[in-house]
C-alpha cells in the first residue's frame, strides 16, 4: 500500500479533479440552492438569506490571515464541527464563512468566534474586507516587497473598517509584491504594488549555462534588452545579454526569464499605490486603478509610510465621496487634480503615463479645476 | 523554543488582525520547519530582499504542472526550508467544505509538509505551503486515494477554474456558477494538467454582473451570468422601501447615518441609463434601456430581481499587465445558456474554438488577450465565428485606417495601370 517509488505508474489516480461540491453544502443550502429570495446584513459581518420556502441561512464572516496553519483551520473545524453541523467555506476574499439555519443557532456561533480570537468578524457592506495578496518573501523569488507583513500592518490600522460599514461603498484594499500583479492589483479601490528601481545585474558566470538568451530578449515590454558577448569572472568572451539603463523601467520580467538577470535591491524596492480601480459593472464600468504614489520605501516589519498613505487616502475619500461612490468613480467626479489635493498627495511626472496608449490618458480639453498645483 | 530570534516579525504580533507570525508560532510546536520559515523571513525583513532561489522545477510523474518549486539560497542556514515547494491541490466549486475533508488533508500536511497553507490562492486553489520533493508523490498518493482530490494547474496550461458561490446562497445568480466551475474543471482535466499551451489560461465564473470572483479582470475567459428579460419588480416591496421599512443594500450602509432613503437620489438618479421612473409610488423600468448593471437590485434586494430568462455573457483577454499592458476581458458573446443539461455545449463549443485558433497561433508566453490584440479585434471575432455588433464596442473607431479585402471591393485589387491612364495621363 501507498507510494512504490519502483513502479511510480502502479495504481497511480490522474484527472480525478476537485471533490464534488455540493456534497459538502450544509442542509439548508442544498435545500435552497436556487430558491433565494432576498438577504440582509444585520450587523458587520452577519448575514441572512432568506428562500422562497421561508428558509434561513445566517452567515458570519470571519478575517483571516491568508497564510494560515494546519491548527487554525483544525479550530475553524472545531467550530464548524460544534455550531455548523461540520459545514464551513472560504470566500474569494479569503474570508472564512460560518452558516446556521435559525436564529437560535447565531449568537453562540457568534460568541465562539470571538472567543477564539483570531476570527474577527466583519467584511461585510461598506467595508474594507480582507486584502487580496500575494506570496512575498514568505515563497516568492520576484517579489519587490513582502506581502504578508504589509497587509497585516495596514489591516491592524484600518480594522475598525472591516469591523464596521460606514464608508461610502465597499473598499477592496489587494496587494502584490511585484508587477506580475498575481491577484486584484490593478483592479481594486486602493492597491499596494511592489515595485523596483534599479536595472538588473547581468551575472555572466552563468548566464549561458542557465538561460535561453532569446526568451530573457523577448521578455522586455521596451526593447531594453539585446544579445551581447560578456566577460565573466574568469576574463572569457560569453554570450550574453546588454541592458540599455536608459529604456529599463524595472518590471523585471526578463529576472523571471533568466536567473542570471537579478534585480532585488534593499534601497531601490519599495511600494507604489494605486487606486480606483473596480470590478463590479454597477453603475460605472470595470476601471482599472491607477497609480498615485509611484514610491513608498520598504520599511519591516510595518512600512509606517504605506500603511500611512493607504489610510489618508481611504479617510480623504470616506469624508468627501458620496453614498455608493466607490474610489474611482469619486476621483473621476471630483476630477484627478482634485484628488491629489484633496488628498495631499505630491503629483509628479512618474504618474504620466507614457507607455504606447499614453496619449489617450493625456488631457486633450481646456476642462480642468484650478487647484493648488498652478502657481 | 524558537530556534531563532524574530525581533522584527514579532512585532506583528501585536493589532488586532490575525497574525500569520502568531500563526506560524503555534505550528512551529507541532512542525518545527515552521521554525526556519520564520527565520528566513526574518532575515528577508533585515536584508529587505527575498531569499527563495529562482525558479524550481519538480512535480508527479503523469503531470506536467500543479506543484510550485523553490528553494532556499540560505539552506545551510534554515535547512527545514532547504526545500519548500507548494501543493497546488483543486478547491471545492466556491470553496465549501465539510470538516472530515478538511482535517484529512490537514492531516496528510501535517507528516508530510510544513503545515502551513493559503487558504487560498488568488487563483482558488487551496495551497499547500512548503514541503520537501520526496514528499510530494507521497502527498499526491494519498490526496488522489484517500480523499479523492486531485492537483489544479500551473504552467502554460489551463488553470484551476473558480467561481462566485451562485445559486447556493445567493439570490441574483443568473446560471449555476458551481456547477459550471466542476463539469467544466473535470472536461478539461487533460488541458489542466498538462500544459499544452503557449501560455496560462484561465476561466472563471461570475453568476452576475457584480462578479464577486472578478472574472473580468482576472480570467481569459469571463462567463458573468446576466439575463434578458426584464427586471423582476415587487411594487408591494418597493413600498416597503419608501416607507422606510426597509434598509437600502439589506443594511450595508449602517454604519453612518445617510439620511432617510431617498429613492430618486440613490437609485432613480445613480441609474447609468436612466431608465427608471416613479409614477406615484409605482416603480417603472424601461427594460429595452437596461444595461443590467445591478445597481437597482444591490439596493433594494427585496423589491427587484434579475428577469427569468438567464445565461451568461462571454467577455475574453483579461491578464495582469506583463507584457503589453493590463487588460480586462472585452465582450464577444452577449448572451449564450449555460445549462448543466447539455453540459455547457455552448461554453464548449467557445473555448474550443478559442484553444484551436490560439494554440496556433499564439506567440510563446502570450495570454489569449494579447493575440487577440495583436490580430486585432475584427479578426478575433472572425476565429470566434461571431457577427460584429455594436456590443462589441465602447465606441467606433475614430482613425480612417481602415482594411478592406481584395473580395469585399468593387473589381477587387488587380488593376491595370494603362487603363488608368487613359483616363488621367502624367
Amino acid at each position: 500500500m501507498g507510494y512504490d517509488p519502483a513502479n511510480p505508474m502502479k495504481d497511480r489516480i490522474t484527472d480525478i479533479g476537485p471533490p464534488h461540491y455540493a456534497q459538502f453544502y450544509p442542509q439548508v443550502i442544498k435545500d435552497n440552492h436556487g430558491k433565494w429570495l432576498y438577504h440582509e446584513i444585520l450587523k458587520p459581518g452577519v448575514l441572512k438569506h432568506v428562500s422562497e420556502s421561508g428558509a434561513e441561512c445566517y452567515t458570519v464572516r470571519c478575517a483571516s490571515a491568508r497564510l494560515i496553519s494546519i491548527s487554525l483551520i483544525r479550530d475553524m473545524c472545531d467550530i464548524a464541527d460544534k455550531h455548523c453541523d461540520g459545514v464551513l467555506r472560504f470566500t474569494t476574499r479569503n474570508n472564512v464563512e460560518f452558516m446556521v439555519d435559525s436564529a437560535a443557532k447565531l449568537q453562540p456561533l457568534v460568541d465562539a468566534c470571538n472567543a477564539h480570537g483570531m476570527l474577527p468578524i466583519g467584511g461585510t457592506g461598506a467595508s474594507v474586507s480582507n486584502p487580496v495578496h500575494t506570496q512575498g518573501w514568505v515563497h516568492c523569488h520576484t517579489p519587490a516587497t513582502d506581502a504578508s507583513g504589509v497587509v497585516k500592518a495596514v489591516m491592524d490600522e484600518l480594522f475598525e473598517y472591516f469591523t464596521s460599514m460606514k464608508l461610502p461603498a465597499k473598499v477592496r484594499v489587494a496587494l502584490a509584491c511585484c508587477l506580475n500583479m498575481c491577484g486584484a492589483v490593478h483592479c481594486s479601490d486602493i492597491a499596494i504594488l511592489g515595485v523596483h528601481r534599479k536595472p538588473p545585474l547581468i551575472d555572466n558566470d552563468t548566464i549561458s549555462a542557465v538561460c535561453e538568451l532569446p526568451l530573457a530578449v523577448a521578455a522586455c515590454p521596451l526593447g531594453a534588452i539585446k544579445p551581447a558577448k560578456g566577460i565573466n569572472s574568469a576574463g572569457e568572451e560569453v554570450k550574453s545579454v546588454a541592458i540599455n539603463n536608459d529604456r529599463c523601467m524595472f518590471c523585471g520580467n526578463c529576472y523571471t526569464m533568466c536567473p542570471s538577470l537579478p534585480l532585488a535591491d534593499a534601497e531601490g524596492d519599495g511600494i507604489a499605490i494605486l487606486v480606483g480601480g473596480k470590478i463590479s459593472n454597477a453603475r460605472s464600468m470595470p476601471k482599472f486603478s491607477k497609480m498615485v504614489i509611484p514610491f513608498l520605501p520598504n520599511t519591516p516589519p510595518r512600512w509606517p509610510e504605506t500603511v500611512a498613505a493607504v489610510k489618508n487616502i481611504l479617510e480623504v475619500y470616506a469624508k468627501d465621496a458620496r453614498k455608493y461612490e466607490r474610489v474611482g468613480e469619486w476621483a473621476e467626479r471630483i476630477g484627478w487634480e482634485k484628488f491629489f489635493e484633496k488628498c495631499n498627495i505630491p503629483f509628479s511626472d512618474k504618474c504620466i503615463d507614457d507607455y504606447r496608449l499614453a496619449y489617450t490618458t493625456w488631457r486633450t480639453s481646456t476642462q480642468f479645476k484650478f487647484t493648488s498645483h498652478i502657481k | 523554543m524558537p530556534k531563532h530570534d524574530t525581533p522584527l516579525l514579532d512585532q506583528l504580533e501585536s493589532g488586532p488582525w490575525p497574525s500569520f507570525v502568531s500563526d506560524l508560532k503555534r505550528q512551529a510546536e507541532q512542525n518545527p520547519q515552521c521554525w526556519d520559515i520564520l527565520g528566513q523571513l526574518e532575515l528577508s525583513y533585515v536584508d529587505k530582499i527575498t531569499h527563495w532561489k529562482h525558479g524550481g522545477i519538480v512535480g508527479v510523474f503523469g503531470y506536467g504542472g500543479g506543484i510550485v518549486g523553490r528553494y532556499s539560497d540560505v539552506p545551510k542556514q534554515f535547512p527545514g526550508v532547504a526545500h519548500f515547494h507548494t501543493v497546488r491541490v483543486n478547491q471545492p466549486s466556491s470553496k465549501f467544505y465539510n470538516t472530515k475533508v478538511l482535517r484529512q488533508i490537514c492531516e496528510i500536511w501535517e507528516r508530510r509538509g510544513s503545515g502551513m497553507t493559503n487558504m487560498h490562492g488568488s487563483t482558488g486553489d487551496m495551497v499547500l505551503l512548503g514541503t520537501f520533493t520526496e514528499q510530494l508523490e507521497e502527498i499526491f498518493y494519498e490526496l488522489t486515494h484517500d480523499v479523492g482530490v486531485d492537483l489544479g494547474g500551473s504552467g502554460g496550461n489551463l488553470r484551476t477554474p473558480s467561481c462566485c458561490l451562485g445559486k447556493a446562497r445567493c439570490e441574483w445568480a443568473c446560471y449555476d456558477t458551481a456547477a459550471a466551475c466542476h463539469h467544466i474543471t473535470n472536461a478539461y482535466q487533460d488541458e489542466l494538467h498538462r500544459p499544452a499551451f503557449p501560455y496560462k489560461f484561465k476561466t472563471k465564473f461570475s453568476g452576475c454582473p457584480n462578479d464577486c470572483v472578478a472574472a473580468i479582470a482576472r480570467s481569459d475567459l469571463s462567463v458573468i451570468g446576466n439575463w434578458r428579460d426584464n427586471i423582476r419588480i415587487n411594487q408591494a416591496e418597493v413600498k416597503g422601501y419608501l416607507k422606510g421599512d426597509y434598509a437600502p443594500s439589506g443594511g450595508a450602509f449602517s454604519g453612518r447615518d445617510w439620511g432617510k432613503f431617498d429613492i430618486q437620489k440613490e437609485v432613480i438618479a445613480l441609474c447609468p441609463t436612466g431608465c427608471m421612473w416613479m409614477e406615484g409610488d409605482v416603480l417603472k423600468i424601461d427594460d429595452a434601456e437596461c444595461t443590467h448593471c445591478m445597481h437597482c437590485i444591490n439596493v433594494m434586494p427585496r423589491a427587484l430581481r434579475p428577469g427569468v430568462v438567464t445565461g451568461a455573457t462571454i467577455l475574453m483577454g483579461a491578464k495582469a499587465p506583463i507584457l503589453d499592458g493590463a487588460q480586462m476581458s472585452t465582450l464577444v458573446v452577449p448572451f449564450i445558456k449555460m445549462d448543466m443539461e447539455n453540459e455547457f455545449a455552448e461554453y464548449k463549443a467557445i473555448i474550443e474554438k478559442a484553444w484551436d485558433w490560439w494554440m496556433e497561433e499564439g506567440k510563446n508566453r502570450e495570454r489569449i488577450g494579447e493575440t487577440a490584440q495583436r490580430v486585432g479585434l475584427p479578426a478575433f471575432l472572425k476565429v470566434m465565428e461571431v457577427e460584429p455588433i455594436p456590443q462589441h464596442v465602447k465606441e467606433p473607431r475614430s482613425n480612417p485606417y481602415v482594411f478592406w479585402k481584395d473580395e469585399e471591393v468593387e473589381g477587387g485589387f488587380e488593376r491595370s495601370l494603362a487603363e488608368f491612364r487613359k483616363k488621367h495621363p502624367m
